[in-house]
């Protein structure tokens, strides 16, 4: 469904990717894992088109989304994504955010998407925060708010960004268990994440980034249990 | 409540239902209030026996604090200040919009609204670099020269004219900041849900931008409502003209002191308004 | 040498000796500096009280009237000193620069009371000025006519006080800093007339504005105080009696009816309001 062909990008002389390709097909569950800084926010930057890449390619079903001076707009309604820092508005209420881009992109009205909003919180336990603003809610039901409000827009391939990582530690197992749910239901996505654990239990398959590099890739068993390169296995003794 | 046997002092701070902090710190409050009250009396203390000593008080009292006078121009000057507020009244509406206007002109980024970035911001250049009292004698006196017909060529309307343009100059710039102010996180994020530039801008990124920008814009409305008064140079009588008029008439400076204080009892409430909502900002901030 | 200088001095003593006994008063002690008369005007003064903003020329009314004063009290033109003063500086209470100050100030109770006026040296008439256009429309010198038109003043002189009292226009009246603003206004097209004394008014009327038109005066009796012209000087000032005899003199014996037709000229012909 998603392919990045040689994705290569950079901030000034900082080349961040570096010849990127990799593929996720329709049901997949794909994680990045790598270091601070190898560029896993990037990657996943480009695939909606918050930066713009270099050179290469990405193909979302087959359509070169990548091509300069294409209106992004469109793509982006297909694609949702959480951020590691929420990025709720906070001046508007949990039901109000997650309205917002179905009322504007898709032309619907409040209470037309009530009821479908309202199934939305219910499904990840938030049926009573709905009207509650962002700062009454605790780190955990933001991320689960920001989850929501992507998903209103019904998108085809959802990217997560360490979201779990600015959250207390008894705080993660709520969001990771909403992604556990998505999992289950057959969403697409495309996670950077720190919980080794959880990638190793659920992902299809792993990506190792190493300084904007996919130094290694394949499924769980493989990366964790039997990595070919040095540098792979050396991260992953730091982390597990 | 459980009170420890050799730690009998705390034992009446619990029983009045504080903890021993709650009490040493309004033994603290009480303590700074008595000084700051008694330091505060000492100084007015000093004013009021001081000052009259000097050797023109006399004369000074008779000129600036003439309570006959003060009494006999007072109800006429609360009257004109009316045209004050009113001319703020409409300004500020007209302002808000066309400072809007501006700052979202120059945060354009379409090279076709080039044009009007450039205008965006030659005008804020332009307005924020003149005084306004030059503003409003030349838009005040000039444009009705170039021979308007009455009622289009009235003072009230190109006075009003000058305060907006000088002020949405100002306050475009205050509201540029806001929008700048808000992180480009919240862009991205609207963008990832793919709402487009106009309805990030309007529905995400503005009435962030507004609210932080709500104390500052009370600061350029306190100055505003004094600079109504410089309408007065280009025909309104407003307070500052009737007190000038009634200080020619009497020989006397107290109707200055009573405008004075018309403008304080609108500007002082409006001031401490401003503070505190500075004030509530900062805390939410931290 | 030595005799000559005897004998100037036996000469002065003799000629202040039978002169007033007021004179020794007027010309010794009581001025800002000793043997010297200061003498303020407005900063700029304008035409036709002092020509060119140069007092010291003696040309123009005021120039002129002091300088008489000055000579009547004693003073040689050259013991003349000018000096520059605002309308506000000359009302505040507090010591003065100047031993009198002359801008056109109208003498008023009010402002009696923080600052001393001489007699007054000039008894000024209010005149109407408007402009061409105004007059065209069918502006006259009735009551009737003036008060329906749009009225503009000086804010810091008395006219405001005489349109309200003696036209009281149908629309507020407008106010300014000075006449210059007045006429500015009047350009603009924002008002269409105001009241200035005579000589100003002829002045606007011939020099500031193209098409200027007088179309009427109003008489002393209709005035309750007809603009008075007194010299300021500072409360209390010992100079009083001597600066008042001094202009009664000179009223006396026709020096300031000279002056006014010298430098004031034109005054008439200017209808008077019914
Ligand atoms: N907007 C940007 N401008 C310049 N450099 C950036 C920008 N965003 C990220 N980088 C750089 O790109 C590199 C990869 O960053 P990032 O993708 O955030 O890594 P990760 O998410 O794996 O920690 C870092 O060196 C970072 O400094
Ligand atoms: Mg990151």
């Amino acid at each position: 469904m998603l392919e990045m062909q040689a994705v290569t990008k950079a901030f000034g002389d900082n080349t961040v990717l570096d010849h990127v390709s990799l593929e996720v097909a329709r049901g997949e569950m794909v994680c990045l894992i790598g270091a601070s800084g190898s560029g896993k926010s990037t990657l996943l930057r480009c695939l909606n088109l918050l930066e713009p890449i270099d050179d290469g390619a990405i193909l979302l079903d087959g359509q070169d989304i990548s091509e300069p001076g294409l209106d992004p707009d469109p793509v982006r309604r297909r694609i949702g994504m959480v951020f590691q820092s929420y990025n709720l508005f906070p001046h508007m209420t949990a039901e109000e955010n997650v309205m917002l881009a179905p009322r504007r992109v898709r032309g619907r009205t409040r209470a037309d998407l009530r009821p479908e909003v309202a199934e939305l919180f219910a499904r990840f336990g938030l049926g009573d925060r709905m009207q509650h603003y962002p700062d009454q809610l605790s780190g955990g039901q933001q991320q689960r708010v920001a989850i929501v409000r992507a998903l209103a827009m019904r998108p085809e391939l959802m990217l997560f960004d360490e979201i779990t990582s600015a959250l207390d530690p008894e705080l993660v197992g709520e969001v990771l268990d909403v992604l556990r749910q998505l999992r289950g239901e057959g969403m697409t996505m495309v996670l950077a994440t720190h919980e080794m654990k959880f990638a190793a239990d659920l992902a299809d398959k792993i990506c190792f980034l190493d300084a904007g590099r996919i130094a290694e890739q394949g499924p769980p068993s493989q990366i964790f249990e039997a990595p070919q390169k040095a540098r792979t296995r050396a991260f992953l003794s730091r982390v597990l | 409540m459980t009170v420890h046997p050799d730690t009998e002092a705390v034992a009446p701070a619990a029983a009045t239902g504080r903890t021993r902090r709650q009490a040493y710190e309004a033994r603290v409050r009480r303590r700074s209030t008595a000084v700051a009250a008694a330091s505060t009396a000492l100084v007015v203390l000093a004013i009021v026996t001081l000052v009259p000593l000097a050797p023109g008080w006399e004369a000074v009292k008779r000129s600036f604090f003439n309570g006959e006078v003060f009494a006999q121009t007072f109800p006429t000057l609360v009257q004109a200040f009316l045209w004050d507020l009113a001319i703020f009244a409409w300004s500020v509406p007209m302002i808000t919009v066309i400072a809007l206007a501006v700052a979202l002109a120059r945060d354009a980024r379409s090279p076709a609204l080039f044009p009007l970035k450039l205008f965006g911001m030659l005008y804020t250049d332009i307005f924020r670099g003149i005084p306004v009292i030059l503003v409003v004698y030349l838009i005040g006196f000039g444009i009705p020269g170039l021979g308007l017909p009455r009622p289009w060529n009235s003072p009230y309307i190109w006075g009003t004219v000058a305060l907006v343009l000088t002020y949405s100059a100002y306050v475009a710039e205050i509201f540029r900041s806001g929008i700048e102010s808000i992180h480009d996180s919240q862009r991205a994020a609207a963008a990832s849900l793919g709402l487009g530039r106009a309805d990030t801008m309007r529905y995400v990124v503005l009435p962030q931008a507004i609210r932080r920008v709500v104390p500052a814009n009370m600061n350029m409305l306190i100055a505003l409502q004094k600079d109504v008064a410089l309408l007065s140079f280009i025909g309104p009588v407003e307070v500052l003209r009737q007190a000038g008029v009634f200080k020619s008439l009497l020989a006397n400076f107290t109707p200055y002191v009573g405008a004075a204080l018309i403008f304080l009892a609108v500007t002082i409430p409006a001031t401490r308004y401003a503070d505190y909502l500075m004030a509530r900002q900062r805390r939410e901030r931290s | 040498m030595t005799r000559t200088t005897l004998l100037s001095g036996a000469a002065a003593l003799a000629l202040s000796a039978t002169g007033a006994a007021a004179q020794n008063a007027c010309t010794t002690g009581n001025t800002i500096e000793d043997g010297v008369l200061t003498i303020a005007t407005g900063n700029p003064a304008y035409y036709p009280w002092v020509m060119n903003d140069d007092p010291e020329s003696k040309e123009g009314f005021e120039a002129a009237v002091a300088y008489a004063v000055a000579n009547e009290m004693g003073y040689s033109d050259d013991q003349v000193v000018w000096t520059r003063s605002s309308f506000d500086q000359a009302i505040q209470p507090g010591a003065k620069n100047y031993d009198f100050n002359l801008q056109q100030f109208s003498i008023t109770e009010a402002r009696d009371e923080v600052i001393d006026f001489s007699v007054p040296y000039y008894s000024a008439a209010a005149a109407v000025l408007t402009r061409q256009p105004t007059a065209d429309a069918g502006a006259t010198n009735s009551i009737e006519s003036l008060s329906g038109l749009k009225w503009g003043a000086a804010a810091s002189t008395t006219a405001p006080t005489m349109i309200e009292n003696l036209i009281d226009p149908e629309d507020p009246l407008l106010l300014y800093d000075d006449s210059a603003d007045v006429v500015e206004a009047m350009k603009a097209n924002q008002i269409d007339a105001s009241l200035f004394d005579l000589p100003t008014a002829l002045y606007l009327s011939a020099v500031t504005l193209d098409d200027g038109v007088l179309v009427g005066q109003f008489p002393p009796a209709l005035s309750e105080n007809p603009d008075q012209f007194g010299l300021v000087l500072a409360e209390g000032s010992p100079l009083k009696t001597c600066v008042d005899a001094a202009i009664t003199a000179l009223e006396q014996d026709g020096t300031l009816a000279a002056l006014e037709s010298e430098w004031l000229a034109g005054a008439t012909g200017v209808p008077v309001i019914d």
